[in-house]
């Protein structure tokens, strides 16, 4: 959680909006960069469809709440502010819940719990507490998608893999042909764990290489 | 009503279905305080405890929400309730216990939000255990919860003097010892 707030500090050269919204999807990409927000990363990463709907419920919640958040910056009291924006954000993860619940109940039974847990994602409360808290509406909003879509991009790179690997399918449509062998260790808890590991260790290696040059 | 016994409810919580890492809950703590034996014993400690606290409070909320027929407030007042209640404990740790609280204190707050607390008030409510059934069960998540924080730490203890490439050191390497935990606590499946 420090690392999203000490990162921020650096706001003072007042870049543009275009920049806090780029900054979100790569160079400081919640989940690769600023591991953030692991649970629901490794829980519900197991099909690519899973991944997806959870990122994108994650970052309605995250738009919602930072937008809500900037608007009543200046209302809030600073020694209520973490119990008011959990306060924002569990209403919008209950009107998450239910919508989901309405739209596909199949869906809603495979992310199970993990759709209220979004309230207590850390990668929401610390940009709510790190950057909506302290800037207008406008950039609040572009900092929401970018970091929103940057975790939806996460998930998806990590649901993909492991439904590719441990199904054979992707999208529950098939890939690869019938002889081949599922990777069934992908789809177990133990398989989102390595999948997050060699994905962290492709962006370390992405970044040494940036370093020597 | 569920009729599950209480030792399979235990061994289920802490082994088969360890919070950590079958469930993936409470990852943050897991990755972020398993570097020495000694605050991944505190850690440990704490999360219990909270776990305990906070399944008392959400058996009375849930039976107070049923009761007024508002289903839809069980996640805000879970999180502000079981918040609020951990606060006050710690205020009276402090003013009772000072030891416990030098012990437990920084990680109180810390936790409150943390997904394996809320996730288990609203794993007990949707199992549908009765008050003893539960409390059985925050003990089983929070003992799982610790036995899986200080194996991590211990390795990671040992793993300070191994030589690892650099693009593997932190996180990654990390999530991969994880992930060989997890392998070996599917071993215990079967047994709850």
């Amino acid at each position: 959680m420090s690392t999203g707030i000490t990162k921020n500090t650096e706001l003072k050269n007042t870049p543009s909006s275009t920049d806090e919204f780029i900054k979100g999807l790569w160079r400081e990409n919640p989940v690769f960069v600023q591991v953030l927000g692991m649970c629901p990363v490794l829980a519900v990463s197991n099909t690519a469809q899973n991944a997806l709907a959870m990122g994108l419920a994650t970052a309605f919640v995250l738009l919602m709440s930072n937008i809500l958040v900037a608007s009543l910056r200046n209302f809030i009291p600073k020694q209520v502010r973490i119990a008011s924006f959990i306060l924002i954000i569990a209403t919008f993860v209950t009107i998450v819940d239910y919508a989901i619940q309405a739209i596909s109940v199949d869906l809603h039974k495979n992310l199970g719990a993990f759709i209220s847990l979004i309230v207590v994602n850390c990668l929401i409360l610390s940009r709510a507490e790190a950057f909506a808290s302290k800037n207008n509406i406008g950039k609040s909003i572009m900092d929401a998608l970018g970091m929103g879509l940057g975790f939806v991009f996460a998930l998806f790179c990590l649901g993909a893999v492991r439904e590719l690997l441990g199904n054979g399918t992707l999208f529950n449509i098939e890939v690869f042909p019938g002889s081949f062998q599922e990777w069934i260790i992908m789809i177990l808890p133990a398989g989102g764990f390595f999948t997050l590991a060699l994905w962290l260790l492709l962006f370390n290696f992405f970044k040494s290489k940036k370093a020597q040059v | 009503m569920n009729t599950e016994t209480y030792w399979s409810i235990f061994i289920n919580a802490s082994l088969v279905n360890n919070f950590v890492l079958a469930y993936f809950l409470g990852i943050c703590p897991f990755l972020g305080v398993s570097g020495k034996m000694e605050t991944a014993t505190k850690m440990g400690g704490a999360v219990t405890f909270v776990m305990l606290i906070s399944s008392l409070c959400a058996f009375g909320i849930h039976a107070l929400l049923v009761a007024i027929n508002a289903p839809f407030l069980q996640l805000i007042s879970y999180i502000v309730v079981i918040a609020s209640t951990v606060q006050l404990v710690e205020m009276f740790i402090k003013k009772m216990s000072p030891a416990l609280f030098r012990a437990l204190g920084i990680f109180l707050p810390l936790i409150t939000t943390n997904c394996a607390i809320l996730g288990l008030a609203l794993f007990q409510t949707s199992k549908a255990y009765s008050l003893s059934q539960s409390l059985i069960y925050a003990l089983g998540a929070g003992t799982g919860f610790t036995l899986a924080l200080i194996l991590m730490a211990g390795i990671r203890e040992q793993l300070e003097f191994a030589e690892v490439p650099n693009v593997v050191k932190g996180t990654a390497l990390t999530l991969l010892v994880a992930g060989i935990l997890s392998l070996t606590f599917m071993g215990f499946s079967g047994l709850g």
